[in-house]
C-alpha cells in the first residue's frame, strides 16, 4: 500500500546540502515525487519540502534517515490532509480564436492568470494545490501545451494554536 | 603558525597518538608540520591500508583512528578503508590533502571530488575553505566521529589552506552543532516498558552485536546477563562480549552461525538486540522475529536502525552502556533456569558434522587449538571468506577480542587491522588470520610492520583458491568454477624470507601443537602458512 507523505525540512544553508539529502533518496532507494528549495526568514536555514512515496516502513525509515543527516535541523513530517500545500506553475500554451474565449474562460474558473501574451502564444501562471494543478493540466489537454515549468510542493503544517518553533 | 602546523595542534590535543598514511604533494604540507610533533606517523605501501589500520587501532584504544593521506589517486584508494569502518561504525578521521582551492573544479592534475565520492560512506565531511576555520572542524570531526552511531569524518583540505597563516589558534573546548545531538540515556518509559517485558518473559534471549563493543558495553553485558540468568548469542561482531566458554553463551546467529544459536532466537518469547542491525547474514528473515508471536526489544544508538530491517515492539534509542547499567540495577526476578536448561542440553548435543581430511590442516581445529593457546586477552583478526567462518565457529576468546570486517565483509582487512590493534596495545599478542586471497590483497604491508618494528604474527590458510566463492561455486553452479584457483600463488617461504619474517609451515594436524607454539612464542616477525584442503567447506555438505 503506497501512501504520501511530505517532509518539511529545516537545513543548513550551505553549499552541498541539497546534494546530500537528494542523494540520500537515491542511495536508499527513496521516491521523490517533488523537491522544493528556498531560504527561511532565518538566512542560516533552508527549507526543503520534499513529497515522498511509499509503504508505511519506508516512510518511517525516510523520516529517520533524514534526521540522522548532519545538515538537517528539523524535520517534519505530514499527510496532504494536514498541511496546507501549494505549487507554481507556469505554462506557455498555443492559441488560436476558436478556443482563445474557451481558455479564458477555464483560467477565470480556476483562478489561473494571464501573465504574458503574443499573437498566438500566451503564458499562464497558476498557484495552487497540487491537485487543483493536476485538474488544470487535465483542462488543457486538448489544447497544445508549449512548455511548463512548476516549482515543487511546498507545505506547512496547518495553523494551531499550540505551534511550536 | 600554518594551518598546516594547526592540524597537527588539534591532533596532538584530541590525544592523537598515530597518524597512518602516504604523502603527495597535495598534503605535503601537513607532513611537514608533523615532523617537530611526537606524534608517530606510519607510512603504509597503499591507501585502503591506511584506514584499515586507523581501523584496528580505533577498535582496540576506542577512540577515533586517524589517517592522511594525498589528493587524487591517494583520496580515491582510502575509500574501501572508510566504507568498511563506516559499515561497522568505527571511529577515524580521515584527512585528504586537496589541490589549490583557487583549482577546485577545474580537473587539474590529482583533483578529485572526494567529498562527493565518499558522501554515502562518511558520517560527515569537510572541505576547508579557510584555514581560520581548522580548529573549529576538527573539533567537530572528533567529536562526530566518537558520539552517537561512531564512524568516520573526513576533512578534505586544500595545499593553500595548509600553507594559510592562522591569525590566532583557538581549539573550542566545546563543539556547538545545533543539527546533531545523540540520544545517550535511554527513555525511562521504554526501559520500564522492557522491565515488563522481561518479568513475564520465560525464554528471553540476548541477542549482541558490534554495538556493544562501541558502546565500552561488554562488562555490563556480561553482568546483567549473569545476575538476571538471560542467555547471550551474538553476530559476527559480537563475537567475544562473553567468554566463548560462558555457560550462558549460546554461539554466533545467522547463516554461518550455530544452529542452537539460530533455535534459540526461533523459540525465544523476548529477543533482546543490542547494538545489531539485523542485517541479512545474522537475520536471514528478519519477519520470523518480529512476527508478533515474540517481543523483539531492539537497543540501539541510532533511532534509524530500528525497524529498518525488522519492526521491533520496543524500540529502545540509546547507549548500551547506560540503558544495561539501569537493567542491571532493575527488578527483574523472572526465572529463566529452565529455559537456560533446555538450551545447554541443544548446545551439548551439537555435534558438527565435519569431516576433515587427515592430510591437511583442519582449520576448525587448528583456529580452536591457536585461539586456546593464546594469552588471554589477546586480539585475533580474522580476515574474510572461509577464514572469516571457522575464525567464528571454532574461536576460544576469553577478554580478548575478535576483530574483522562484518558489515563489508572486506578482504586484506586482516594484516593492517593487526598492525593497528597492535600499535595500539603494544604488549597485547596479536594475530591476523586470513586466506591466501586476502593475503595477496595486503601482502605489501609486511613492509610497514618492518619498517615501523612493529611485531607481526600471521597466520595464512592456504588452500589455492578464493574458498568462500569456490564454495558458492560449487554450492550454487554444480563446480563450475570460475575466476577463483589461485594460480600463480607465490612460494610464501621466499616472501616470508624476502621480508626477513620467520616462517613456518604446517602440513597437516600432526605437528600442530608443536608448530603453534612456536608460532605464538616467536618474538621475531612471523608468518605461519597453513595447507587446506581446497575441497573443504564451512557448510557440511
Amino acid at each position: 500500500m503506497k501512501d504520501k507523505r511530505i517532509y518539511s525540512v529545516n537545513v543548513e544553508n550551505r553549499a552541498g546540502v541539497l546534494s546530500k539529502v537528494s542523494g540520500l533518496f537515491s542511495r536508499r532507494n527513496f521516491n521523490i515525487d517533488s523537491l522544493a528549495v528556498g531560504e527561511t526568514d532565518d538566512p542560516t536555514v533552508s527549507s526543503m519540502t520534499i513529497v515522498s512515496s511509499g509503504d508505511e516502513r519506508t516512510l518511517e525509515q525516510i523520516e529517520k534517515q533524514l534526521n540522522k543527516k548532519l545538515d538537517v535541523i528539523k524535520v517534519k513530517t505530514f499527510t496532504e490532509s494536514q498541511c496546507v500545500s501549494r505549487e507554481l506553475m507556469l505554462m506557455k500554451i498555443k492559441y488560436n480564436k476558436n478556443n482563445r474565449a474557451e481558455i479564458m474562460e477555464i483560467c477565470e474558473v480556476m483562478k489561473a492568470e494571464i501573465v504574458d501574451m503574443s499573437l498566438h502564444f500566451m503564458m499562464i501562471q497558476i498557484c495552487a494545490s497540487p491537485e487543483k494543478i493536476r485538474l488544470l493540466l487535465e483542462m488543457f489537454r486538448s489544447v497544445s501545451i508549449v512548455e511548463v515549468a512548476r516549482t515543487g510542493t511546498l507545505a506547512l503544517a496547518k495553523c494551531s494554536e499550540n505551534e511550536q518553533n | 603558525m600554518t594551518g598546516a602546523d594547526a592540524i597537527v595542534k588539534c591532533l596532538e590535543i584530541e590525544g592523537v597518538k598515530n597518524v597512518y598514511g602516504y604523502p603527495g604533494v597535495a598534503i605535503c604540507p601537513f607532513y611537514n608540520s608533523i615532523l617537530d610533533s611526537d606524534i608517530r606517523t606510519i607510512l603504509v605501501r597503499t591507501e585502503q591500508n591506511a584506514a584499515h589500520m586507523a581501523s584496528g587501532e580505533a577498535r582496540i584504544s576506542g577512540k577515533p583512528g586517524v589517517c592522511a593521506v594525498t589528493s587524487g589517486p591517494g583520496a580515491t584508494n582510502v575509500i574501501t578503508g572508510i566504507a568498511t569502518a563506516f559499515a561497522d561504525s568505527i571511529p577515524m578521521i580521515i584527512i585528504t590533502g586537496q589541490v589549490n582551492s583557487e583549482l577546485l573544479g577545474s580537473d587539474v592534475f590529482q583533483e578529485a571530488d572526494i567529498t562527493g565520492a565518499v558522501e554515502s560512506f562518511v558520517k560527515y565531511s569537510y572541505l576547508v575553505k579557510d584555514a581560520q576555520d581548522l580548529p573549529r572542524i576538527i573539533k567537530e570531526a572528533f567529536y562526530i566521529a566518537s558520539t552517537g552511531r561512531k564512524g568516520p569524518v573526513l576533512i578534505d583540505i586544500p595545499i593553500d589552506i595548509q600553507n594559510q597563516p592562522l591569525k590566532n589558534f583557538h581549539y573550542p573546548e566545546e563543539v556547538s552543532l545545533r543539527t546533531y545531538k545523540p540520544t545517550v540515556k535511554g527513555n525511562t518509559a521504554q526501559i520500564k516498558k522492557v522491565i515488563k517485558e522481561l518479568n513475564c518473559a520465560k525464554k528471553p534471549i540476548i541477542c549482541a552485536g558490534g554495538g556493544v563493543f562501541l558502546s565500552n558495553a561488554d562488562d555490563e553485558l556480561q553482568k546483567f546477563a549473569e545476575e538476571k540468568n538471560i542467555p547471550v548469542v551474538s553476530t559476527m561482531m559480537g563475537i567475544g562480549v562473553l567468554p566463548t566458554a560462558h555457560p550462558l553463551y549460546f554461539g554466533m546467529v545467522g547463516n554461518n552461525g550455530k544452529p542452537y544459536a539460530n533455535k534459540a532466537m526461533n523459540d525465544a518469547d523476548v529477543i533482546i538486540m543490542i547494538g545489531a542491525r539485523v542485517a541479512d547474514r545474522a537475520v536471514n528473515r528478519p519477519e520470523l522475529i518480529s512476527n508478533g508471536n515474540k517481543t523483539l526489544i531492539h537497543m540501539d544508538v541510532d533511532p534509524a536502525e530500528i525497524g529498518k530491517n525488522a519492526y521491533s515492539t520496543i524500540p529502545l534509542v540509546g547507549d548500551a552502556e547506560s540503558i544495561l547499567e539501569e537493567l542491571t540495577a532493575s527488578d527483574i526476578d523472572a526465572d529463566y533456569s529452565e529455559w537456560v536448561k533446555e538450551l545447554t542440553k541443544e548446545r551439548k548435543a551439537f555435534k558438527p558434522s565435519r569431516k576433515p581430511s587427515s592430510k591437511y590442516v583442519d582449520p576448525a581445529e587448528f583456529v580452536r587449538q591457536l585461539t586456546t593457546d593464546m594469552i588471554d586477552g589477546s586480539i585475533y583478526v580474522a580476515d574474510v571468506g572461509q577464514n572469516q567462518i571457522w575464525s567464528c565457529a571454532n574461536i576460544v576468546i576469553g577478554k580478548g577480542r575478535m576483530l574483522t570486517s562484518g558489515g563489508m565483509g572486506t578482504m586484506g582487512y586482516a594484516i593492517p587491522a593487526a598492525l593497528g590493534a597492535k600499535i595500539a596495545a603494544p604488549k597485547r599478542q596479536t594475530v591476523a588470520v586470513c586466506g591466501d586471497g586476502g593475503f595477496q590483497m595486503s601482502m605489501c604491508e609486511l613492509a610497514t610492520f618492518v619498517q615501523h618494528d612493529v611485531q607481526a604474527k600471521i597466520v595464512v590458510l592456504r588452500n589455492g583458491y578464493l574458498g568462500m566463492v569456490r564454495e558458492y561455486q560449487h554450492y550454487t553452479y554444480d563446480d563450475a568454477y570460475s575466476m577463483v584457483k589461485l594460480d600463480g600463488d607465490p612460494n610464501l617461504e621466499h616472501i616470508a624470507e624476502a621480508y626477513g619474517f620467520d616462517y613456518l609451515r604446517l602440513d597437516n594436524m600432526k605437528d600442530s601443537k608443536a608448530v603453534i607454539k612456536k608460532f605464538l612464542s616467536d618474538k621475531k616477525n612471523v608468518l605461519l602458512e597453513c595447507i587446506v584442503d581446497p575441497k573443504d567447506v564451512v557448510k557440511p555438505e
